[in-house]
């Protein structure tokens, strides 16, 4: 199975590998900085699960799981627990 | 010596980066609003002086880059080129918000490929070095070659060496140099491009190559992009395709890793947002976070529906005052008539929605300014997105339950067009405070006092029903305009979470004033206008009492003009057409001059039983005239079912001028407002029939 950003553990790390979904939605993410090898972390959920609470390059983003989904991450070796 | 010279420059920058503390703070609170041409987007302008210079500062809407799909995305790339009927800016300043440089310096390096002029103000300088960042104003200025200021809004810091550097660049435009190398195949792509590229420099044609390829594609809503261009990007697509490669990466990658390259004394970025982290972790927390979230959002409701009564009060008081004073003064008859009850009134009920609006504003411009806006959303993205709803859209929803007129005003916190007009087309439906009133009147007439279902008032039990109804034809209509008449392209939602900031009193200030001046001149014209019109309705033609040796009372008198005026003789008219739905000829005449208002339905009802216009809900001798009408074959009109029926008929029609006339003001579109009006009141009709058919069938009286 494929590690996207929606499945990540709350609270953890990853680097992002490649990005699917729709073009105009993926431009607008490699833009704000969504690039393959660039680190991701998963912060939590809203209330019902969706949409998710995301931090990039130390900003910080909602999107809905669906389209997290699109987005491939590896899962970085080492969890680091929020400080 | 000439007077004093003007230029006209431009604000731009990403959203959240006090662009707007910034605009305000160089401007003062002189600000001109306008319109971009075709988008219903703001354009704010306003003069900045400097010392023997005027500067025309023209306020850009945020943006992250200058790529765009959408009309309303595509406002900065043209506002930024003069494509958009205005003249072209002489001089950008870019606001960049110091503690996120990477992403914020992403657009300023669209500019320097484009040559356009401009100058970096790196903003929140203050909060950077709380975090630890130390921005690095000569290596910003380096990386794009146009000078860069370290200032902050908030404190005032840098703000005349900004001014400075703005009228030196005025002088010599910087000449950004910014000619990235992207990959070969991309470079290919670009230079088949470049002979159509309409431009004035070489440097400009790159850039709007580099923006096609980025922005062009199927479907989307750009405007002025040529024929020629949008089949060769096709073409550079589909070979891409082919080729496996992936312009979209190879572009922005390319840009990224220029701007990771510079060393802007960017501290870990961790710093930056762990204050905010901390904050959410209760904020955004199940429990915690959903308890804030209904303090707030209860207060902001609190404040709307009871606290403004007091203003409310006093802005009626006032106004008929005046219209007393006016009456006392001026001589009987016509004109005074229409000044009083007329012109008087009707400026009176323009005003009357000032405490709302201003109330309504002050918190959401706190809550835009310090971040938790974004938080709301985001709570209640996953419920909203159900009706087809942005998230952004429940400020407005919850807004309606008071009034309908600031909760359309409020719409323009959503970004993009179709949200607004899908939110703006359900609002009205939500049980606004007006109705209440009617509600009382018609409960309180037709179900005795005692009367009980299930052990509960049924008094209670119908208003409480009449609050559930109207919220689930709201989400209902929501629902399906959403799939049909509003389907638009489904964009998903990509949402800054802010960091917190302390909100800043003259920004919200500032929002409050624009929005209540916008209402007052653009709106309430509107308004004032079709509440005279609906006075005369009310008034002429004036009518004699043939009987002229008995001495009619006021009240009786007022009843019969009233029945013979315009107004009157169309509730008659349409007799027919509400006949079946249990109503007869007087709340045909209350629904016509319900419209000034919902509540005036009562005071209609008053006059047309001959009790006099000052009768209340609450009024008992109203509700005993009400319960003794009886229908042509004798049986009583007030029944349960009427009044069910009059109710539904209230909560789904649009019978509020005011409410259509801001939206016209806020679509920008007399259509828009037409499709309201007649899509409600075509739901009330067919919902009353079914309510007053089904009941007669079911052998309810």
């Amino acid at each position: 199975m494929t590690n996207t950003l929606a499945s990540m553990p709350k609270g953890s790390l990853g680097t992002i590998a490649a990005l699917g979904g729709e073009r105009g939605f993926r431009r607008r993410l490699l833009e704000l900085g969504f690039l393959p090898g660039t680190r991701v972390r998963l912060l939590g959920a809203a209330p019902m699960g969706d949409p998710l609470d995301v931090e990039i390059r130390g900003c910080r983003y909602s999107l809905r799981r669906a389209e997290a989904e699109q987005v491939v991450v590896e899962p970085a070796a080492v969890a680091v627990a929020a400080t | 010596m000439s007077a004093r010279s003007t230029a006209r420059v431009a604000i731009a920058g990403n959203p959240n980066t006090g662009k707007t503390s910034l605009f305000n703070r160089l401007t003062g609170a002189n600000a001109r609003v306008g319109n971009y041409a075709g988008v219903t987007v703001e354009r704010e302008e306003a003069t900045w002086r400097l010392p023997g210079l005027d500067v025309e500062l023209v306020d850009i809407p945020g943006t992250y880059s200058l790529a765009a799909r959408s009309g309303e995305e595509q406002i900065a790339v043209r506002a930024l080129f003069g494509l958009d009927g205005a003249p072209r800016p002489q001089l950008v300043v870019l606001v960049v918000d110091s503690t996120q440089l990477v992403r914020n310096l992403y657009l300023a390096l669209q500019l320097a490929e484009a040559q356009l002029p401009f100058v970096i103000a790196l903003n929140l300088a203050d909060v950077a070095r709380k975090t630890g960042i130390q921005p690095d104003a000569s290596r910003v200025s380096a990386a794009f070659g146009v000078p860069a200021v370290l200032v902050s809004a908030a404190t005032g810091e840098g703000l005349t060496a900004l001014g400075a550097v703005v009228a030196e660049a005025l002088e010599n435009p910087p000449k950004p140099m910014l000619a990235l190398a992207y990959p070969q195949a991309l470079e290919a792509d670009l230079a088949g491009l470049l002979p159509y590229a309409e431009a004035a420099t070489p440097g400009e044609a790159r850039a709007l190559s580099l923006w096609s390829i980025l922005s062009v594609e199927e479907g989307d809503e750009l405007l002025g992009v040529p024929v020629a261009v949008r089949t060769v990007v096709g073409a550079i697509r589909s070979r891409a395709a082919i080729a496996g490669r992936d312009p979209d990466l190879e572009i922005v990658g390319t840009r990224y890793r220029y701007l990771e390259a510079q060393d802007f004394g960017a501290a870990p970025p961790k710093a930056g947002i762990a204050f905010s982290e901390r904050v959410d972790r209760v904020v955004l927390h199940p429990l915690s976070g959903a308890a804030l979230f209904l303090v707030v959002m209860t207060l902001m409701f609190q404040a709307l529906f009871a606290w403004s009564e007091p203003a409310v009060a006093m802005v009626e008081q006032a106004f008929s005052a005046v219209g007393a004073g006016l009456a006392a003064i001026l001589p009987a008859g016509v004109f005074t008539d229409l000044v009083v009850d007329g012109l008087v009134a009707g400026v009176g009920s323009v005003v009357v929605f000032l405490p709302q609006i201003l109330l309504l504003f002050c918190f959401i411009g706190f809550l835009e300014d310090c971040g938790y806006m974004a938080r709301v959303a985001f709570l209640v993205d996953r419920m909203m997105k159900s009706v087809g709803l942005h998230g952004r859209a429940f400020v407005p929803m919850l807004s309606g339950y008071a009034c309908a007129v600031p909760a359309i005003m409020a719409t323009r916190t959503l970004e993009r067009r179709r949200d607004r007009l899908l939110t703006m087309m359900v609002v009205p439906l939500m049980s606004c405070s007006a109705r209440l009133p009617v509600y009382t009147l018609v409960v309180a007439t037709v179900f005795a006092d005692d009367s009980e279902v299930l052990g509960l008032s049924t008094r209670a039990v119908t208003m409480v029903g009449m609050y559930l109804f109207s919220t689930g034809m709201a989400i209902l209509a929501a629902a399906v305009l959403g799939r049909t008449l509003l389907r638009g392209p489904q964009i998903p939602l990509l949402l800054e979470l802010p960091p917190y900031r302390m909100p800043r009193l003259p920004t919200v200030l500032r929002q409050m004033w624009l929005r209540a001046r916008a209402f007052l001149t653009e709106a309430g014209s509107t308004i004032l206008v079709a509440t005279v019109i609906l006075w005369g309705l009310l008034y002429f033609p004036r009518y004699e009492s043939p009987i002229v040796d008995v001495p009619a009372s006021e009240d009786v008198a007022s009843a019969a003009q009233l029945e013979h005026s315009y107004g009157g003789r169309l509730g008659q008219f349409i007799e027919p057409a509400i006949r079946p739905l249990g109503f007869d000829w007087k709340i045909g005449v209350g629904l016509v001059g319900s419209f000034a208002a919902r509540e005036v339905f009562v005071a209609t009802m008053g006059v047309m039983y001959g009790i006099g216009d000052d009768a209340d809900e609450g009024s008992t001798p109203l509700r005993d005239r009400m319960k003794g009408e009886t229908r042509a074959d004798g049986t009583p009109l007030w029944t349960p079912l009427t009044g069910v029926s009059l109710m539904v008929f209230f909560a789904l029609s649009a019978q509020c001028l005011s409410t259509i006339a801001v939206v016209r003001r806020e679509s920008r579109s007399w259509a828009w407002a037409s499709f309201l009006f007649v899509y409600m009141t075509v739901l009330a009709w067919v919902a009353s029939l079914s309510v007053y058919g089904g009941g007669i069938w079911l052998g309810f009286r």
